[in-house]
Parts: C-alpha cells; sequence; structure tokens
C-alpha cells in the first residue's frame, strides 16, 4: 500500500462521552455507552464489531440521523445534539455524505437523477447539478449509465450511484454503513477501494463493516464491543 | 424546486400505474358527472328558455287536467268546450281568448306518410293573428292562411324536406291529411321552438271536419288586459271554471291554468332539482374519491418510509418531504380530474347528439362553461391535497433513523 499523507492536526468529529440507550421493554439496552472519539479531516477510519454492538447506533449519532441519550457529538465544532431537525437536515445534506448497506437508491428515478436529488434539496440551479451529477457518474465509472433506473443496474454498480450521490453536495465526511454487505468479495473490494480513492483525495470517511478484510484499507480501526470502544489499531 | 417535486411526483405515480388509476377512478368518476350534467344541464335550460320565448306575459293559458307533458288532447277525458271558452271570455281581466286544437294527424305525400300535429287556425282574422303571434310564426315561402282558406294548409319548415317524404314539398302542392287533400299555401321559418318546426296549420273548420270533432278545444289562449294582473285574473279564471264544474273544496283543479313564466319555471324547477340530486351523487362520489387519495397516500407512506429517510439523511428538511407527498397526492386529485372533464365533455356531447337525432331536431346544444372546467380541475386537485395532508404530515414528521429502518 501506499503510504498516505495526511493532515492529522485539525479535527472534524468529536464524540465526548455519548451514550444511547433504549427502553425495550422493562429492560435499557446500551447500544452506544460513553463512546469518546476524534477524528480529524481526511482520516479513513472504520469501526467494526459484531452485530448489536452499537456500530450502526454510533454511525446514525455521527451522522446526524438520531439524537443521543447523553454527551455531546461536535461537528466541525458545531454542537449536533442542540440543533432543530432542520437545522441538522441541513448538516446532513452539506457535511455528510450517506452510503447504505442496501444502496437506498430512489428506485423510480434514474442514476443521473439519483445524484441530483441531494443538490435539489439544497437549491442547487438545474444545469449546475446535472453537470455535477454526470461528472460524479463519470468518476465512479459509470457515464454509460445515466438513464438507467436503479433495478436496472448491478449490485456493485447501484452501490457507485450510491456513492456518486454521497459526493453530490461535496461533504466533509462520508458514512458507510456496511457499503459491502450487500457486494460479493470482488465488488466489495472495488467499492472499498474508492473509498481509499476519496481518502486521498482528503475527504473523511468512517466505515462501519463487520468484515475485518473491508476495514483494513482503513487507516485507523475502531472496535465497538456492548457499546464501548474496546480498543484502537492503526493500519500498518 | 417546485417542478422538481412534480417531476418527482408524477414518477411515482406512473411507477404505481394501476394503483394510481384505481385510486383517481373516484375522482374522474365524480367530476365527470359534474361536468357533463351541468353543461346538459345550462344546455337543457337554454333549449327549455327559447321553447318558451315566444310566449309572451300577457298570455294565459288553459288546458284540462290529465293533458300533462303528453301532447294536449291525447289524454284528457273531458274536453274544454265553448262553454269553458264563454267563460273565460267573460271574466274580468280577460281581453281575448284563443281556443286551439292540437291534435296528431296522418300526413301523406309521394306516398309516404308522416305522423305530426295539427293546430286550428281561427276564422276572426284579428284572433288568427294573435294565434299566430303567440308562437312566433311566420313564412319563408308562400302565406298565412285566414277565413276562406278552406282546403288550404301551411307546413313547418321540417315537415318539407326532402329526407320527410324523400321529394321537397313546395308551395302549390297538395298532399293529403287524414286521407283528404290540401295545398300547401305556405312554409314557415325555421323556428326555436321545435314543436313549430313540426306543425300543419289548418282552418278551424277542416280540422274539425276531417278529425270528425265536436264542440271541444284542446287549449285556451286567454290574453289579459293588464300583463301586471295575469296572476289575479288567472285566479279569477280558475274560480269560474271550478264554480261552473261544481267543485267541492276538497276536489282538486280538473284544468290547468299556467302564465308562460309558470310553464318555465316549472321546467326549470324540474331541471334544477335533477341538476341538485345529480351534484349530490356527485359529490358523494368525489368524497370518496378523496378517501381513496387518502388511502393510497398512507400506504404509500408506509411502503416508502426507507425512501422518507434516505431523502431526510441527503438532506430534505420535514417541509421538502412534505412538499412532496402533498404534490403527490395533489396530482392524483389533478390527473383524475382532467380525465374526469375530458369524460364530462365527451359524454355530454355524446348525450345531446344521440337527443338531438331521436327528436330529429337540434334542440339540446352542450354548453361547456370554461370557468366550470377550471374549476372542476382545481377543485380536484384540492382534494388531492386535502386527503393527502394527514399522510404526508405524517410522512414528513419521521424520525430519520427510524424511517431508514423500513
Amino acid at each position: 500500500m501506499v503510504e498516505r499523507k495526511k493532515k492529522t492536526n485539525n479535527e472534524i468529529i468529536r464524540l465526548k462521552n455519548v451514550a444511547k440507550w433504549y427502553k425495550a421493554g422493562d429492560e435499557i439496552v446500551k447500544a452506544v455507552d460513553g463512546v469518546d472519539i476524534v477524528i480529524n479531516k481526511g482520516d479513513f477510519v472504520a469501526i467494526v464489531g459484531p452485530s448489536g454492538s452499537g456500530k450502526s447506533t454510533a454511525m446514525n449519532l455521527v451522522g446526524a440521523l438520531d439524537i443521543a441519550t447523553k454527551g455531546d457529538i461536535f461537528l466541525d465544532n458545531i454542537n449536533i445534539e442542540k440543533l432543530h431537525e432542520s437545522d441538522l437536515a441541513q448538516i446532513r445534506g452539506r457535511k455528510i455524505g450517506f452510503v447504505f448497506q442496501t444502496f437506498n437508491l430512489i428506485p423510480t428515478l434514474t442514476a443521473l437523477e439519483n445524484v441530483t436529488l441531494p443538490m435539489i434539496f439544497q437549491r442547487v440551479p438545474y444545469e449546475e447539478r446535472v453537470a455535477r451529477a454526470k461528472e460524479l457518474l463519470t468518476k465512479v465509472g459509470l457515464d454509460h449509465r445515466l438513464t438507467h433506473l436503479p433495478n436496472m443496474l448491478s449490485g456493485g454498480e447501484r452501490q457507485r450511484v450510491a456513492v456518486a450521490r454521497a459526493l453530490a453536495n461535496d461533504p466533509e465526511v462520508i458514512l458507510a454503513d456496511e457499503p459491502t454487505g450487500n457486494l460479493d468479495t470482488k465488488r466489495g473490494e472495488e467499492v472499498a477501494q474508492m473509498f481509499n480513492k476519496l481518502s486521498d483525495e482528503g475527504k473523511t470517511i468512517i466505515l462501519v463493516t463487520h468484515d475485518m478484510y473491508v476495514a483494513k484499507h482503513a487507516d485507523r480501526i475502531y472496535k465497538l464491543k456492548d457499546g464501548k470502544i474496546e480498543n484502537k489499531s492503526g493500519r500498518k | 424546486m417546485i417542478q422538481d417535486y412534480f417531476r418527482l411526483g408524477f414518477n411515482n405515480l406512473r411507477r404505481r400505474k394501476l394503483r394510481s388509476w384505481l385510486t383517481m377512478i373516484g375522482i374522474f368518476i365524480g367530476i365527470a358527472a359534474v361536468v357533463s350534467l351541468i353543461s346538459l344541464g345550462q344546455g337543457l335550460q337554454t333549449a327549455v328558455t327559447a321553447q318558451f320565448a315566444t310566449l309572451s306575459t300577457d298570455k294565459l293559458t288553459i288546458q284540462n287536467a290529465g293533458t300533462g307533458m303528453g301532447p294536449p288532447g291525447s289524454t284528457a277525458v273531458e274536453k274544454l268546450n265553448d262553454d269553458d271558452l264563454k267563460l273565460i271570455e267573460n271574466t274580468v281581466g280577460v281581453e281575448l281568448v284563443i281556443p286551439r286544437l292540437l291534435r296528431m294527424v296522418k300526413l301523406e305525400y309521394n306516398n309516404a306518410a308522416k305522423f305530426t300535429f295539427a293546430t286550428s287556425v281561427l276564422e276572426d282574422k284579428e284572433k288568427a293573428d294573435l294565434g299566430y303571434d303567440a308562437l312566433a310564426i311566420k313564412t319563408k315561402e308562400g302565406r298565412l292562411i285566414y277565413s276562406g282558406d278552406s282546403g288550404k294548409v301551411v307546413l313547418g319548415q321540417d315537415l318539407v324536406k326532402k329526407s320527410v317524404f324523400d321529394k321537397e314539398v313546395k308551395v302549390g302542392k297538395t298532399i293529403k291529411i287524414q286521407g283528404q287533400e290540401f295545398e300547401v299555401a305556405g312554409i314557415l321559418k325555421k323556428s326555436g321552438n321545435f314543436q313549430v318546426n313540426g306543425i300543419v296549420l289548418l282552418m278551424e273548420e277542416d280540422l274539425k271536419n276531417i278529425l270528425e270533432i265536436g264542440d271541444e278545444w284542446d287549449l285556451i289562449v286567454a290574453q289579459v288586459e293588464e300583463p301586471k294582473e295575469i296572476k289575479e285574473v288567472a285566479e279569477k279564471i280558475k274560480r269560474n271554471l271550478r264554480r261552473d264544474r261544481d267543485l267541492g273544496e276538497d276536489d282538486d283543479d280538473d284544468f290547468s291554468v299556467e302564465t308562460p313564466l309558470e310553464a318555465v319555471g316549472a321546467v326549470t324547477d324540474i331541471i334544477n332539482s335533477v341538476n341538485i340530486v345529480v351534484v349530490g351523487i356527485a359529490l358523494i362520489s368525489l368524497i370518496v374519491g378523496g378517501i381513496g387519495i387518502a388511502n393510497t397516500m398512507y400506504t404509500s407512506v408506509i411502503e416508502r418510509k426507507k425512501e422518507i429517510g434516505t431523502m431526510k439523511a441527503i438532506g430534505a428538511k420535514n417541509s421538502d418531504v412534505l412538499s412532496i407527498f402533498l404534490i403527490e397526492s395533489g396530482l392524483l386529485g389533478l390527473v383524475g380530474g382532467i380525465i374526469g372533464v375530458l369524460i364530462g365533455v365527451g359524454l355530454s356531447f355524446g348525450a345531446a347528439s344521440a337527443a338531438n337525432s331521436a327528436l330529429g331536431i337540434r334542440i339540446i346544444s352542450v354548453e361547456v362553461n370554461f370557468l366550470l372546467i377550471i374549476s372542476a380541475i382545481l377543485f380536484s386537485f384540492l382534494i388531492g391535497i386535502f386527503a393527502g395532508l394527514i399522510p404526508s404530515v405524517q410522512a414528513s414528521k419521521l424520525r430519520p433513523v427510524d424511517a431508514l429502518r423500513g
């Protein structure tokens, strides 16, 4: 692997004693229980752990999709736990790009339209967003699939559309929740390498996975168990 | 921005084609019913008003009960007679009375036959003219008949056409009525009143002779001295007739005295009440259609939870999701409305032309009101939006993390 040069001194995400508890019947489930993480701009971080370890919950909290029971989450020095839903929507739209295990493309929209969708919510003018979407789809190697609907695409292609969509508003952070979970090893490897490439371009990447082979693409791996960070290991 | 949402909504409706169509059926039945019936009703009203436009406001029509909507004279048990005529003539406020016979006769010409109505022309010149005036009769060819014109007839416009006897009837020709020969003295100008277009005018004596009628009349037109007092005069005539016929307090009138406006009013009332009933039914259909839209939108929200979560994850605010879903349900109403209008306009033209060809004359014309169409479409769009309101609010308020779980 090529050694990456990164600025590691400016932080983009900080989790301070973050916890997320659920009530399941009479029992309180501590999905995330006192997590402290600092992620700097340009970092490629993997969060691994068995299912039920709280890694997806942690990612939902970082991605402003969910609200923590306690603790603070800072995104670009803004405490997102104190924000209103419409501000959170703006933050998700501008600063974060999501990649999901099940791709989550809108089935009625073509590849091109799916990629333009996040820009519609940011009121980007039509010509600009179409040009940008074409550029991104070309970047992920799908310039010949612009007018295809998701069901006409293979799993790997769908996930590449999803990556292009995540990049639409040029966010600083890419959050990927088991992005290779529904792909075979080869396609999974391709998608993982795509993250490496994005990392090289300076994007901050947080990858949630249970697959250690995929996690090894990251610079740092956090292991989560029972809602707590077990250890942190660097990629060597 | 908003057009993007319209495109999104339209895409979604197209994806669920069958469900969208089924949902819209309620709306387009309602709208089609409203549009076609209002268009036809207006056309019908215009036609009816035209029928009565020839009647002036200073004349009363007296008929025997039982004649009703059917051809006068055809069903009445007891006919009006000369005694009645005198009684009416002597009623205070009546200036002049014009009795009239109106009977079905058989016309023969060029070895073909046709049944139509014949009416009588009085011997008295003044009364004959008043009779003509009352029906706004004018000739196109030839002349009208008066005293001394026995053996001559005047024919309505529709009777002389080549299509009727396979040969055009011209002035001076001989035509058979009830087997007796008559000379055609004149042909009438086309009238707005379709009864006039198909009428045969004969001298009173001629008509009585060929039909072997004695002392009887089908209707009596009474001209009043003061048009303002027409109602009072009508009451007096009623009272006189009741007394003459020895009707007790509990007995119903066995005759009718109608002012022309009452006659128009009666028909208009019928049309209006039919309209009200039909519009009521159409409104119920629209409400059911709205409930259908609400149901579809609820299902849609449940089915597309994950999609809603995804949209929120990629930056959609609650208001964006709300707009997208509202526009989608509005579109269901809008498209349903547009199709409904098209069906409704088509239906009313179809019904009108069917009625016209059955009557053999262009009497009912469809009046498509532009305002009606625009408001019908707008209304259906609003029904869609209204029906989709609660499901859309529900969709917009979903928490992203819950929605993403699907």
